[in-house]
Formats: structure tokens, C-alpha cells, sequence
């Protein structure tokens, strides 16, 4: 038995062990400890993923204890291919983040390195995880890592916002937990796959249907869907870069694979759309989302919150997709999970760059980051038409596979809103991009304005956020080049 | 009627929970003062323990250790699982006591930095203090 599966999630643990050492003891081996135990869990996951691909699904027994009774981890091809992701992109902002933490957190460094490490096995755990009590332990972990983290942030309104997300997260994690006990009354199980060979025995029972809906809220409050949202901009704007990085691409999709494994391996699809009726009204609330989610975007006046407003909005495209009951949406629905990751990752990287040179980042006040930033603002731009949906990024190939869903499905309201969502984020984008290159630089302190267009200076970020920024843009779209494959090699074999 | 009343009593303890569950809700919601809010989520998250743990009794059960011989072999006696109550969800309750204790540790110090910055907890002023700036 190969120890892979464990090992992603392990090594980021034993990190955060030791860096909460360090941290205290001697503080300059804290980063390096903490980069080399997420390189670690990058390498276990690649190993995993090929693992996957070759031989098919890994069940992992917890110290050997067998399944129904023991914890499993059980990987199969979505699995894999979330942890890598995951592990990816913790891996990648750890090391863009380096002089934003010293910038924002001086003095608290070691601690912020512990929490993110934290977050990152919480969010791995839930991805791995074949058990239902431990996905709940798991969501606990990376919720309230994250409650920390947000409060680290601005000093004025962060307290506050964290405040208001531990209220909300409270309650949705409390509503899955409740959940899970229908599920254990019902089957007296659970594990996930043991819990998916009962449900079909048992779909009249209304235990089980109140058990999938307290399940399926809980999960959507943590994942921020429209009505539900209204803890998710405050908190991610308020938050030091460095975490609201990671916390924007990874913690919602990470729970709409939550929201997907218990759709498809635990109640099972045939449950889920044909012995209950809800898909349709959940495909409405999604185009909700969608809206919603633009228009309150196009009321911000800060970047961040934008952004954070933009990502309200592509929760509605994925919880849509997944709930239209096909497999083109399905998988338009996976696949946005790795595209959207990847796409409000760079967005983030490139807003965390102009947060460290500029402290503010109100839309306003961006005027001339062109010449300023040009590395970044390349990278914000490519990020920006992938969000919109332009050919060539990644973007643009899961926006397809949900619209043919939608078409199939015969739910044309949603593919209207894919379609409206990205003429509201071309101009949201474009609305940026105009402050930011045609209207001339004001330096706002009053030194002088001496010539308009070539005074401005480049002061560009840290080397290694730009590096990292450039690795992420390629990838968006080799993302999309390669979306073909993907969905070849890791979706389809996942969802038949 | 009767049979409603039949219903109540004998799923009592889900109306039980149900209604602390509701009690909790309703300070999270209404309550102005941020640490009534906390109390109230902390009885939201006690009515699910409460709930979990009373789904693991049984009548005329006892508590799951079983009886051995005086050496360890217990293995011969046979077991019947109704005589013992259920120790799982208790087990998993122990874990979510440990969330929810550590939840609220977290909402407190968060608390005590709000009270640093603006020196009230109540929303309504906190609301009124960040729509000045």
C-alpha cells in the first residue's frame, strides 16, 4: 500500500508543527520549513495524481482500520486532480507571498505561517477524505484557520467581518453536521462509499431527504451561494493578501467539490434528480447567483471587493452547472472548479502585487498602473479575459461545456446569465483597464505634475510574485489549450 | 390531536433540540450585543451535540464496556448489541465539542479586539462607528 494519499495532507500537518516551532524558537527557518513541507505535498500529489491515472481509484485505510469502520481516503481522478490543484497553488502563493507577509504581518510572520499551513490540510482533508464525519472536522479545520486569518488582516474592519464569517460559518457547518447525523440515524454508516450502496434502498425516506437538504445548505453557506453569500466579500477584502490569495481561489471551490462528492458518491445522481425536485429550482437560484453577483460587482468602487463580488458570481455558474442534471453541465461544473481556481488566483496575485506598491487598491486611484506595473497589469489582463470568457484561456472552455449543458437541459434562463455574466465582467474589466490606461497619472501629493506620460516610473512587485504570476498565466492558458485532455483523462472517467 | 401529541412524546428529544436549536438561532440573529450572539451560537451548537448524543441511546441499554472474564477473554460471551448503548456518536461529539470550544475561543478574542478598536460591542454602534469614517 503506498502512503500518497496521506501524505499531501500529513506533511503540511508536520509544518505547521514544526513552524509553530520555529516560529518561536528562531524565525528565519520558519519559511523555509513551511515551503519545503508544501513542496513535499506537491510531489506526494503529482505522485498520487499519476498513481490515479494508471491504475485507478486509491482507497487509503487509516492506520489500517477497514473501511466501514475505519476513516478512508479515497482517490479517484477528481480527487487527485483537486489535491494537486490545491496543493499547487498554496505551494505557488507561499512563495509569491514572502514580502507581502513581511509587509502586512511584520511582527506576526511565524504565526500567519502556521494558520496558512493549517488551512492548506483542512482544505486538503476535505478533499481527500471518503468519511463524512471527518469531512466536517476537516471543513471545521480550514474554517477556522481561515476565521484567524481574516482577522489579521485590516486592523479596523477585519475583527469585524472575521467576526461576522464565524457566525455564518458557524451555522453552516453546524447544518452539515446535522445532516451527517440524519445520515448515521438512516444507514448507521458513515462512510461515504458505504453510504452510497444504502441510499438506493432507501429513497422514499424522509430522513434521508431532510438529511441530503441540511447537507447541501451547509455546504452552500460555506461556499457562499448568492442568498448566503453575504459574509464572503467583507472577509476576503479585509484580509491580509497573502491569505485572501489563497482563501478567494481555493476555499469555495474546494467546497463545491464538497457539494459534488456528496452529489454524486454519496446520494448518487439518480437520487439526487430523479427521485427528488429540486434541480430546477437550484439551476434558478444559480442563475440568481450569477446576477446578483454581477450587478452587486458592478457597484464596487474597490478592486478587491470586486473581485470578491465576481467570485459570488462563478459560485452560481458551478452550482448551476452541477445541478442541471447532465453531464455536459457536470462537467463544465468540475472543470470550472480548476479554471476558476486558476483564474481568480492570478487576479488575486496581480491585486496582492498592487496592494504591496500601492496600499489601496480603489478602482479610482489606479490611473497609470500600466506604465507602473506592467508585468502585473499583464498578468491582470489575461486573468481578466479568461474570467470574461475569451477563447484561448481557460475561461472560455468550461463556459462552453456549461452552456451546451444548459442547452441540453433545456434550461435557458441559465445559459442567458452565462452569457450576460460575461458582458457585465467584460465591463467590470474594462472599467478597470480604462482608469488604469488611458487616464493620465495624478501623484496626489502635490510634488508637481511634470509631463503626464513618461514620468511614470516602473515600481514593479517582488520578483517572485511576478514569477509566480507568470507560471499562473501561462497556465490559464494552457488550461485551456489542454481542456480536451482534461476533461478526457480526469472528468469523464470520474463521472461514468 | 392525540396522535400529535403522541408525535411530541415520543420523538421528544428532537422537539427538544429543534426548539434549542431555534432559541440559539434567534439570539444569533436578533440579539444586538455581540457576545449574546456568541451565547446563542454556542446553544445552536449544543442542541446538534445534544441531538447526536441522544440518538445513541437505547432503553434498557447500558454503557458500552463490555464484561469480561476475569482474564481478557471476552471474546467467547456473545454480545448482543441491544443490551449496550451506542458509543459512536458520542465518540464523534467529542470532536465537535472540541470545534465548537475552539470556535468560541476564537469569536471571544475576536470579540476583545473589536472592543479594542471601538470600545462598545453592541452593532448597532459598531454599525454607526464604521458608517462615519
Amino acid at each position: 500500500m503506498n502512503n500518497y494519499p496521506a501524505l499531501v495532507v500529513v506533511a503540511p500537518l508536520l509544518g505547521a508543527l514544526f513552524a509553530g516551532i520555529t516560529a518561536w524558537v528562531e524565525d528565519r527557518f520558519t519559511f523555509p520549513i513551511v515551503l519545503t513541507s508544501l513542496g513535499i505535498g506537491v510531489a506526494a500529489a503529482i505522485s498520487n495524481m499519476a498513481l490515479v491515472l494508471t491504475s485507478g481509484t486509491i482507497q487509503y485505510k487509516m492506520a489500517g482500520w477497514m473501511p466501514p469502520m475505519g476513516i478512508e481516503y479515497r482517490i479517484d481522478t477528481l480527487n487527485a486532480m483537486v489535491m494537486l490543484l490545491v496543493s499547487v497553488i498554496a505551494f505557488l502563493n507561499l512563495a509569491a507571498s514572502y514580502w507581502n507577509v513581511r509587509q502586512e504581518t511584520p511582527d506576526r510572520a511565524g504565526s500567519f505561517y502556521v494558520m496558512y499551513l493549517l488551512f492548506v490540510v483542512g482544505l486538503l482533508g476535505v478533499v481527500a477524505t471518503g468519511d463524512l464525519f471527518n469531512l466536517y472536522v476537516m471543513i471545521e479545520i480550514t474554517s477556522l484557520s481561515s476565521y484567524t486569518m481574516v482577522a489579521l488582516g485590516d486592523k479596523n474592519r477585519a475583527p469585524l467581518a472575521a467576526l461576522n464569517y464565524i457566525f455564518i460559518g458557524v451555522i453552516g457547518a453546524s447544518l452539515y453536521l446535522l445532516g451527517v447525523g440524519y445520515i448515521y440515524i438512516k444507514t448507521g454508516s458513515l462512510n461515504m462509499a458505504d453510504v452510497a450502496t444504502m441510499v438506493p434502498h432507501m429513497k422514499e425516506s424522509s430522513s434521508l431527504l431532510v438529511a441530503f437538504i441540511l447537507c447541501i445548505i451547509g455546504v452552500w453557506i460555506k461556499m457562499a451561494l448568492f442568498p448566503l453569500h453575504v459574509w464572503l466579500p467583507n472577509a476576503y477584502a479585509y484580509a491580509p493578501v497573502g491569505f485572501a490569495r489563497i482563501v478567494a481561489p481555493l476555499m469555495t471551490k474546494v467546497m463545491v467539490y464538497a457539494m459534488v462528492r456528496l452529489m454524486i458518491s454519496v446520494f448518487g445522481m439518480d437520487y439526487v434528480f430523479n427521485t427528488l425536485d429540486l434541480a430546477e429550482g437550484v439551476v434558478w437560484m444559480g442563475t440568481i447567483a450569477i446576477l446578483a453577483g454581477g450587478f452587486m460587482a458592478l457597484s464596487q468602487k474597490n478592486l478587491k471587493k470586486m473581485l470578491t463580488y465576481i467570485i459570488v458570481c462563478e459560485i452560481g455558474y458551478m452550482v448551476g452547472g452541477a445541478w442541471l442534471g447532465n453531464e455536459l453541465g457536470m462537467t463544465g461544473a468540475i472543470l470550472h472548479i480548476l479554471n476558476d481556481a486558476l483564474m481568480t488566483f492570478a487576479l488575486f496575485l496581480a491585486v496582492g502585487n498592487m496592494v504591496y506598491k500601492l496600499d489601496r487598491v480603489d478602482i479610482a486611484d489606479l490611473q497609470g498602473l500600466f506604465g507602473k506595473m506592467p508585468w502585473t497589469m499583464a498578468g491582470f489582463v489575461l486573468a481578466a479575459f479568461s474570467i470574461v470568457g475569451v477563447p484561448p484561456t481557460c475561461g472560455f472552455f468550461s463556459k462552453w461545456y456549461l452552456i451546451l449543458g444548459a442547452f441540453e437541459a433545456g434550461a435557458y434562463h441559465f445559459a442567458a446569465a452565462l452569457l450576460i455574466s460575461s458582458l457585465i465582467c467584460a465591463v467590470l474589466f474594462f472599467k478597470v483597464f480604462e482608469v488604469c490606461f488611458f487616464e493620465p497619472m495624478s501623484d496626489g501629493h502635490g510634488d508637481g505634475h511634470h509631463g503626464h506620460d513618461n514620468a511614470v516610473a516602473m515600481a514593479e512587485a517582488p520578483a517572485s510574485s511576478l514569477v509566480v504570476l507568470a507560471i499562473v498565466s501561462v497556465s490559464l492558458i494552457a488550461a485551456g489549450v489542454y481542456s480536451g485532455t482534461i476533461v478526457d483523462t480526469v472528468i469523464l472517467p470520474f463521472l461514468r | 390531536m392525540n396522535e400529535l401529541l403522541s408525535l411530541i412524546v415520543a420523538k421528544y428529544n428532537y422537539w427538544l433540540y429543534i426548539i434549542l436549536m431555534m432559541i440559539g438561532l434567534y439570539a444569533m440573529i436578533t440579539k444586538n450585543n455581540l457576545i449574546k450572539k456568541l451565547v446563542g451560537m454556542n446553544i445552536f451548537q449544543t442542541a446538534i451535540i445534544l441531538f447526536y448524543v441522544s440518538i445513541g441511546y437505547k432503553r434498557d441499554a447500558t454503557i458500552p464496556i463490555i464484561q469480561g472474564d476475569a482474564g481478557h477473554g471476552a471474546g467467547e460471551a456473545v454480545i448482543r448489541a441491544a443490551d449496550y448503548i451506542n458509543p459512536l456518536p458520542h465518540v464523534l461529539m467529542l470532536t465537535a465539542i472540541v470545534v465548537s470550544v475552539a470556535t468560541f475561543g476564537v469569536a471571544l478574542t475576536l470579540c476583545v479586539k473589536v472592543y479594542q478598536r471601538y470600545q462598545t460591542l453592541e452593532e448597532d454602534e459598531l454599525r454607526m462607528r464604521l458608517s462615519e469614517k
